[in-house]
Order: structure tokens, then sequence, then C-alpha cells
């Protein structure tokens, strides 16, 4: 029973971490159509932040914290200006080259001029203790994972719904140029989405830090990559889904590992990857996707 | 023989006219277009259209499926690159983007009404009004329309995707108007809309006419769109083949045999 629900806490910490990484890259996706696979450079360059900042002698938690997510926000909105601007109304592969090269220049950019080894930045590892809630021992990570994960959905939700930003943000989803006829300036809406993705990006980099302890290079590759992946599976374009399908990509990492003899540990991903496959079979549009109507009417 | 997509009468426009293309001249206009040019690639959409709209005037822009009407719309508005000059009140706004000439008090009702699927009858009246947000009045403005189209107020929570195509209609129109526009423009608002819901749409329109408002009506619907319509254009092959007062078109011999245009 305690082995149940420690690895049901640790899905939920997983699935946490997945629903915040899907969720940047399906913001900037249903706005602009892009699958920006610079996100994962965006952590980084959040947590190579944080890692000069503590160079510099920080030594406050909340202080780190506050340069990954700030720095996060600043990459998200300079990739946008710098890279992504330029080839806004070219063809959807264009930019996806675009971040496929803003991805490949940044690692190279931080293995030549920082170090290709990993680097130790100790200064979240408060964050992540180990207390007992009655008999069951608990990360305080994995509940803050889950509890800034719970708070980032509703605030998104709340700023998607409730303010005028949000809605031409939701509106600019389905038609960007029809947001435009509604007096929305494109670059407003576009750098906002960029901001919100940057902002999960260093929340998300604030926890991979804390359970590392250590920066490198490609520290963001893997995790982008598991956010894609949740976005196709909780169909991409639905933010709602993309928040789904990290939730349901970490509860199938964490049951595959249980599952799995830990000799064939490594085998991990590939089996994660193929039930994914399955579900796509079934619903190729993912989760909670839209079909596509022709008519009049759609839902 | 009816032809269902009026092109043989707009083909007849296309034969050699006894007088030149006749612009009247409102070098007052509110709306001003100067030789527009509109080229997608190789193709060339419209050849150096010239349009002059006077303040509070209705004034049709009519041709078959591929005349313009619709690049046409979408450069005077500043969703497609154009060469010529378009301004507006006496202003050149050719450099400006969409947002901006929205914000100078023009909007469009773009053609297939493109309301926002995902969000609500509310929201969507919502967004219309995003350039005038910081104004008071925007709940009265609401209910002015809310008064036009009793419809939409009983679907105010309901996605605007599940609408029916008339009423999407509507709620475009609303949307548009919510911004405050001086210089409505209606692409093509009777398309793909039953006899019926078009009747009551032009209703809607001609009310909008007597507000005071400048209209551009986009329409193959050459009659009934020349029934609301102070002047007009004949558009054809990305030139404009024809202008002149509505009633008179109305009487032109070839126009009469227009199979849609609900005589």
């Amino acid at each position: 029973m305690d082995y149940a629900i420690q690895q049901i806490v640790n899905a939920l910490a997983f699935g946490s971490e997945y629903a915040l990484l899907a969720l940047g890259l399906a913001l900037v996706f249903s706005i602009m159509g892009l699958v920006n696979f610079a996100h994962g450079e965006i952590i980084a360059v959040a947590g190579y932040s944080v890692f000069f900042a503590v160079a510099l002698g920080l030594q406050s938690v909340l202080g780190a914290v506050t340069i990954a997510i700030v720095m996060g926000i600043v990459t998200a909105l300079v990739f946008e200006r710098v890279a992504f601007r330029p080839v806004r109304y070219a063809p959807t592969t264009t930019g996806l080259l675009t971040a496929f090269g803003v991805s490949i220049v940044v690692q190279n950019m931080l293995t030549l001029f920082v170090s290709p080894k990993a680097r130790a930045v100790p200064v979240l590892g408060p964050l992540n203790q180990t207390f007992f809630i009655g008999p069951y021992a608990v990360s305080s990570l994995q509940l803050l994972e889950l509890a800034v994960t719970i708070v980032a959905i509703v605030a998104l939700v709340l700023f998607l719904n409730r303010s005028l930003l949000g809605l031409a943000i939701r509106a600019a989803a389905r038609d960007f140029s029809t947001v435009r006829l509604m007096g929305v300036k494109a670059n407003r809406v576009i750098a906002t989405g960029f901001a919100l993705s940057g902002f999960l990006a260093g929340v998300v980099s604030v926890f991979i830090l804390a359970r590392r302890g250590s920066v490198e290079p490609d520290f963001g590759s893997a995790p982008v990559i598991k956010a894609f992946v949740a976005c196709v599976l909780g169909g991409f374009g639905s933010l709602a889904g993309a928040a789904v399908g990290g939730m349901v990509l970490g509860f199938l990492d964490v049951a595959i590992l249980v599952a799995l003899p830990q000799k064939f540990g490594g085998l991990r991903d590939a089996l994660t990857y193929f039930l994914v496959g399955v579900v796509l079979f079934w619903r190729p549009q993912g989760l909670l996707g839209r079909t596509v109507e022709l008519g009049d009417k759609e839902v | 023989m009816s032809d269902p997509s009026g092109a043989a009468s707009f083909a007849a426009l296309d034969q050699p006219l006894p007088d030149p293309p006749a612009l009247l001249t409102h070098r007052t206009g509110m709306l001003v277009v100067e030789n527009l040019v509109v080229r997608y690639g190789p193709i060339t959409a419209v050849r150096g259209v010239s349009i002059e709209v006077g303040a509070g005037e209705t004034v049709a822009l009519l041709g078959p499926n591929g005349a313009g009407k619709t690049s046409i719309v979408s450069a005077v508005i500043g969703l497609v690159p154009s060469t010529g000059r378009v301004s507006f009140d006496g202003r050149d706004v050719s450099g400006l983007s969409p947002e901006e000439r929205v914000r100078a008090a023009m909007t469009v009702v773009p053609e297939g009404r493109r309301v926002f699927a995902n969000l609500t009858v509310a929201e969507n009246l919502r967004l219309g009004g995003f350039v005038r947000r910081r104004e008071r009045d925007q709940d009265a403005e609401r209910d002015r329309y809310l008064a036009m189209f009793p419809v939409l107020r009983e679907r105010l929570d309901q996605l605007a995707g599940t609408l029916s195509g008339g009423e999407q209609q509507m709620l475009a129109i609303a949307r548009a108007m919510m911004s405050k526009p001086r210089l409505l423009i209606l692409d093509e608002p009777s398309l793909g809309l039953a006899p019926r819901i078009v009747a009551r749409i032009f209703e809607h329109i001609v009310e909008l006419k007597k507000s005071g408002i400048t209209i551009v009506l986009v329409e193959q619907n050459m009659m009934q769109a020349l029934a609301v319509a102070d002047r007009a254009y004949v558009l054809s092959t990305g030139s404009i083949r024809h202008a002149g007062p509505a009633a008179e078109l109305r009487a032109d011999p070839r126009l009469a045999d227009l199979a849609i245009g609900g005589h």
C-alpha cells in the first residue's frame, strides 16, 4: 500500500512536470502553428542563469527561482523577436527548421562558452527534502511540482478565460488573421504566448535543477521530447489536451517502470512511446484533439 | 435558363463598354482606393482598381467568383500586400497593419463570417470591442446590437461554432460593430445562406445604413445588393468594368437576368 501511494505521488510529480512542459509548447503552437523545439533551450538558459548567479554569489532559493523564471520569459521573448518573428508568415517547415536551428546554436554556444560538462547548481537543493506524512515518505519537490502545476494551470485558465488578451490568444489559436481584424496587435498576442511559455519553461527549469543539482548544455533536450509526445497524446493545439497528455504520460512512465523487471528498466521510454502509439491508433487526433468538421458548424 | 453563379450575366459585362468605367468623384471620400494592385505570386488578382466611397454612402462591389472582390477587401484592410494607395478619412493608411486600420475605425465582416468557434457569443462580442475596451459604454453598445439581433441574446453563453450560418453572420456583424467603426466592409454576407436568412441579413444592413455608417457591400447577389446600395462598382477579372448609381445599374439590361439577384 505504501509502495502504491509512493508510486502515485511519483506519477503525479512526473505528470505535473510533463504537463507544464507540454503547456509551454502547446501555447506557442496554438497561436503560431510552431512546434518550438527550442523550448528545451529556454529551460537550459534559465538553468544556466541560475548557475551564473550562484557563481556570482547568489545563495537564496527565492532569488534563484526568480532568476530562472525571469530568464525563461526573457529568453522566450528574445527567441521570438530574433528568430521566429522574421519567419512568422513563412511555411510551417521553415518555423520548425528555425526552432531546430535555434536549439542547435544555443546548445553549441553553451558547450563552447561554458562547458560541455555538467555544472553543479546546488542552490535549489533545499526544495528537494524528504519528510514524512504519517508513515509515508514524501519528497517536498514532488508536492511542490504538483501544487505549482495546479496553480499554474488554474492561473492560465483564468487568464485565458477572463482577460481580454487571454480571449484574443484563444481566438488566435483558431483564426489568427481574424483576431487582427478585432484590432488586436499580432505582435502582442504572440509575445504574450511566448512569455507565458517562457514562464512555464522557467518553472520547469527550477524543478529539474532542484532534482538534479546540475546543469548541462542538453539540459532541456529530453524534457522537450517528452513535452512534444505529451502534446501529441493530448491533441496538438489543445491546451487542456497538453495538460492531460502530460499527466497521462507521467502515469505511463511510472507504471511501466514499476511493472518492468529491473533489468529491462532501459526499455521504459520505448514501451511508453509504444503505448502512446497505440492510443494514437485509437484516437489519431489525440485524447482531447478536435476533429475538423466541414461545413458551417464547428464545435 | 438561369445561371446560379450569375457568371453569364457578369460575362456580359466583359464586353467593351460604350463609356469608360465611370468613377463618381468624391474627393472628400471617406475611403479612397487608388490604382490598387494585388498579386499572388505570378497571378494578378486585382489590376489597378480605383474606388471612392463617400461618408454615409453604401457602395456595392459586385462581381462573380474570381473577380477580385475579396482581394480588394483584404488589401483595403491590410491583410494582403498590395501596391497603390488606400486613404481613409484623408489619411494614407496604405502602410498600416490591419489592427492599426481597425483602430482608425475601419472594420471588415470577413467572407465566411469567421466567428471564433471556440469562444461563446458573449466572448466574440467582447473581443469585437477590443479597440474600445477602455470606454465605459461597452455594455450599452453590446445591448444595442443584441436588440438588433435578439437571437444572439438568447445564445450569449453558447459557443459561436454551434450557431446556424445565419446566426453566425449576425454575430459577425454585431462583433464588427462593437469596435464602433465609421466604415463597415461586409464581404459576401449572403454567402451560403438560405434566401429567407439572406433577406433578414439585408434588412439588418438597411438598418445599419439608416444609422449613418458608411458601408462597402461586397456581393455576388447583385440585385439584392443594388437594392440596398447607393452606388456600385462591377468587377470582372480584377478590373472595374462598370460603375454608377445603383438604380441605374439595376435597370441595366445586362444585369437584369441575374439569376441569384432575387428580383
